[in-house]
């Protein structure tokens, strides 16, 4: 079984984000870049399948500019088989990178797709299940359990207030929550075997695809300071202001 | 997160001013390039930061002795397992052996990261590698083949057992016995003591490297053998079989690294410790000098390290506590320290000097990997004569100053700092060895002045003035005049130095030697001072490139400035002592202390 994993840059978790001065968009010059921290967990699944006998070839798929070989290159260190780097230096909207990896599942011929359920710079968690949807594919999404049986995949799924526990049939779309797996430290040897995985480049435009925005930014803003807190006598004051000021009991 | 890697500057010495590219092509390293350093640096902070520097504080708790039996600190068997899993020990172990045989240069910054992590867990891994290297020179291939591949996997772990009770810094008074048997083995017996990571419970065996005497030995250095000597002895296939004669009888009780047991070892209470001679009868003194100068390196990396992570606790803390009004504001409302100019003076003093520390490991580091495997005889020798001259100075100053550093870090706690809670005294404590153990700063000073100084006829160190003022020159034509001149006004003094300690080194050898340890610190600043300065003028050549990280180079060429007119000037008043100030240092008897 072949296995796809769509891997995306994006700025690191531990990075303080920050509007460029003139608020035009978010600055991610010089700013320390990693792999989306649910694409990690969608590798390490697939990593973990390998490793049980299930899947055969692992491949690992970036859309962006040349810069996204690195995160390429860490999805090869923990494990990967080879890596693709659709190039462009447009910012994609999650329609737009559904259509190109619809176009490389239909190249690669993958029995499963496995995404991070969201990337943590747009947050927009769509892409997945809109792939699904082009593709005419079952999606289980937010999976924190995936077992392959012979029919098909079984998926715990998180959802409000619970656990769902589905069946889909394969090929599939699976996107990542945060607790299917803990991904693991990428060990020395592979990341010095992953510089000789191999690693295709293609132009963006040699798909063919459609990839216009159809959204249109209005504006962008950080979050407010807080603001100070306020010190209160007592208790009945504290009760007081809850009740009548914040209006939260 | 309590420690975050300071990739950005790690890789401006890197490549900017160790050159790392040019190291990565030298014959050998072709493995090796920026890319994959670049990975591997930012897996290794991931290490350095999510494993080892949590369990940092329980640390310090110490490691515990039940009877024969070592148990490290909380965490750290774990951690060590998951480093060894991940394959870091062997990062610059020979490749024959397992290992991935990286550039010392790439090693170093990685070290950088484990040291800051957690120093007390790092030197297993340094002191195994310590092993590793001399083994890998001077052992024959049965022992090489028995014990270096274990050893780069980090199955085991390796020690030095040099020091005795009478046999510190001079090791000539080293009494350990080694009888010679039939089997061509040795009976070692005797008492060793400081010796780091010297019985624990991280791996299955431990590999315990022994200076000691054959009977027939001459007296002094010229006496003194090297031999393996392991925990378990490894049958043919390498399995640990039966326990040999040694044992750890206590633990010391250290001002730090309490998560690094010290260990008193006894070898031959029961009839001598079965050993293996390493090399040729007599010649172990030599041996051990063949792998000190990275072990030294890697001591002048581990201060640097200590106060990197002291100095990011001081920032933070600086960032957060806020207390009285700035100072000449007429808004009573406090602010956080960091806006007070005493704090931010403190804060550049920490930040100017590890930043031209690392500088200067790097290329240290970088000059080790070209005296090893530059193809050009001239070049190599170049080189081999430049590590000799920089690591007494890059392990003398950067652990004279961690000591320092570390303790302004705990001053811009103020009394917080004082309270062990906080977590700063640990950096403070934990540096304080890092001057004495593998020569005391006062061993580095007289190897520099005699041996690479004296010995050369001063041509390293006049080579190095001349770059000196070549940079300095740079820095007066791009603007940095202040620099420029505090530079030049610091090579003119230490000019001075090298002719006095020429001139004094053999018509009076204890008046050079009274000035050593200043001379030492001279040249630290000094060529401290000109990698700043390097790394300015490259600093403001990228400013006006597309996609510059704008913040880091104007930061860096402030940075440089700093250092030019806050520390250079120190220069002046160390030369004088040095110049002047012999005869008061030896002028009193013994009886007038």
């Amino acid at each position: 079984m072949k296995i796809v994993v769509p891997v995306k840059r994006v700025i690191d978790a531990n990075v303080k984000v920050r509007l460029k001065s003139d608020g035009s968009a978010v600055d991610s010059d010089n700013v320390k870049m990693s792999m989306n921290p649910f694409d990690e967990i969608a590798v390490e699944e697939a990593i973990r399948l390998k490793e049980a006998g299930v899947a055969g070839e692992i491949v690992a798929v970036s859309i962006g500019s040349d810069a996204c070989q690195d995160v390429l290159r860490s999805a090869l260190a923990m494990g990967a088989d080879r890596a693709l780097l659709i190039r462009t230096e447009a910012v994609l909207e999650p329609l737009a990178v559904a259509k190109l990896l619809r176009e490389v599942v239909a190249r690669e011929q993958p029995q499963l797709v496995i995404c991070g359920k969201q990337s943590t710079d747009g947050d927009a968690n769509q892409a997945g299940q809109m792939l699904a949807g082009l593709l005419g594919w079952p999606q289980a999404t937010f999976a924190s359990k995936l077992d392959i049986g012979a029919d098909g995949a079984t998926v715990t799924r998180e959802i409000d207030g619970g656990l769902e526990i589905i069946a889909v049939t394969l090929p599939a779309v699976v996107t990542t929550d945060l607790r299917l797996n803990s991904p693991r430290y990428t060990t020395l040897p592979n990341i010095m075997k992953a510089k000789k995985k191999p690693l295709d480049v293609i132009a963006l435009d040699e798909f063919g695809v459609d990839t216009r925005p159809r959204l249109t930014t209005l504006g962008l803003a950080e979050p407010a300071a807080r603001s100070a807190g306020v010190r209160v006598a007592d208790v009945a004051e504290l009760l007081a202001k809850l009740k009548n000021e914040a209006k939260v009991i | 997160m309590t420690y975050q890697a300071p990739l950005k500057d790690i890789r401006f010495a890197l490549n900017e001013l160790a050159e790392l590219p040019a190291v990565c092509s030298l014959p050998g390293y072709e493995d090796a390039s920026v890319e994959l350093v670049d990975a591997i640096l930012d897996e290794g902070a991931r290490f350095a930061e999510e494993v080892l520097a949590p369990i940092n504080k329980q640390g310090d708790k110490g490691a515990r002795l039940d009877g024969e039996t070592v148990t490290a600190a909380p965490g750290f068997k774990n951690a060590w397992q998951q480093y060894v899993d991940a394959g870091w020990v062997g990062l610059r172990a020979p490749y024959e052996f397992g290992g991935q045989g990286l550039p010392a240069l790439v090693a170093i910054a990685a070290e950088e990261m484990w040291c800051s992590a957690n120093l007390a867990f790092s030197l297993a891994p340094l002191l195994t590698l310590g092993a590793i290297e001399a083994l890998n020179h001077h052992a024959s291939d049965e022992l090489k083949a028995l014990y270096l591949p274990k050893m780069a996997s980090g199955e085991w772990t390796g020690t030095m057992n040099l020091t005795e009770p009478q046999a510190g810094s001079d090791l000539a008074q080293v009494r350990t016995r080694a009888v010679p048997q039939d089997d061509g083995s040795y009976r070692i017996s005797g008492q060793k003591i400081f010796i780091t990571w010297g019985e624990h419970d991280l791996a299955e065996n431990i590999v315990h490297l022994v200076l000691a005497r054959l009977p027939d030995a001459p007296a002094g250095v010229k006496g003194i053998s090297l031999f393996v000597v392991p925990k378990f002895l490894p049958g043919a296939d390498g399995t640990p079989g039966a326990r040999n004669d040694l044992r750890c009888v206590s633990l010391e009780h250290k001002l730090g690294i309490h998560g690094s047991p010290t260990c008193v070892m006894s070898f031959g209470d029961q009839g001598g410790a079965a050993g293996y001679l390493v090399g040729e009868a007599n010649k172990g003194l030599g041996y051990m000098f063949t792998m000190m100068n990275h072990a030294r390196l890697g001591v002048g990396v581990e201060g640097m390290a200590v106060s990197e992570r002291a100095y990011q606790q001081a920032v933070a803390y600086a960032r957060e506590r806020v207390q009285s009004r700035a100072v000449g504001s007429p808004d009573a409302a406090g602010v956080a320290i960091i806006k007070h100019p005493d704090v931010r003076r403190m804060l550049m003093t920490m930040k100017a000097q590890i930043e031209a520390q690392r500088a200067l490991a790097f290329v240290a580091a970088a000059a080790l990997d070209r005296a090893a495997r530059h193809p050009h005889p001239q070049e190599k020798a170049r080189n081999q004569a430049l590590v000799n001259f920089l690591i007494p100075i890059v392990k003398g100053w950067n652990t004279e100053q961690a000591n320092e550093i570390t303790s302004l870090a705990l001053q811009v706690h103020g009394g917080m700092g004082y309270i062990e809670e906080t977590g700063v005294a640990q950096y403070y404590r934990d540096a304080r060895i890092t001057a004495i153990y593998e020569g005391t700063t006062g061993i580095q000073a007289l190897d520099l002045i005699g041996r690479k100084t004296a010995a050369e006829e001063g041509a390293t160190a006049r080579a190095l003035l001349a770059e000196v003022q070549a940079t300095a020159d740079k820095l007066a034509t791009a603007g940095f005049a202040s620099l420029s001149a505090n530079l030049k006004s610091a090579a003119a003094d230490a000019e001075r130095c090298v002719a006095f300690i020429l001139e004094s080194f053999a018509a009076a050898p204890q008046r050079a030697a009274a000035g050593s340890v200043p001379f030492l610190k001279l040249m630290g600043i000094l060529l401290g001072g000109w990698q700043l300065g390097r790394a300015a003028l490259i600093a403001r050549e990228r400013m006006g490139e597309e996609d510059a990280d704008v913040d880091f180079l104007h930061a860096k060429q402030v940075t440089a400035r700093f250092f030019g007119e806050h520390l250079l000037p120190q220069v002046s008043g160390l030369a004088a002592a040095i110049l002047h100030g012999a005869d008061s240092v030896l002028e009193l008897d013994d009886g007038q202390f």
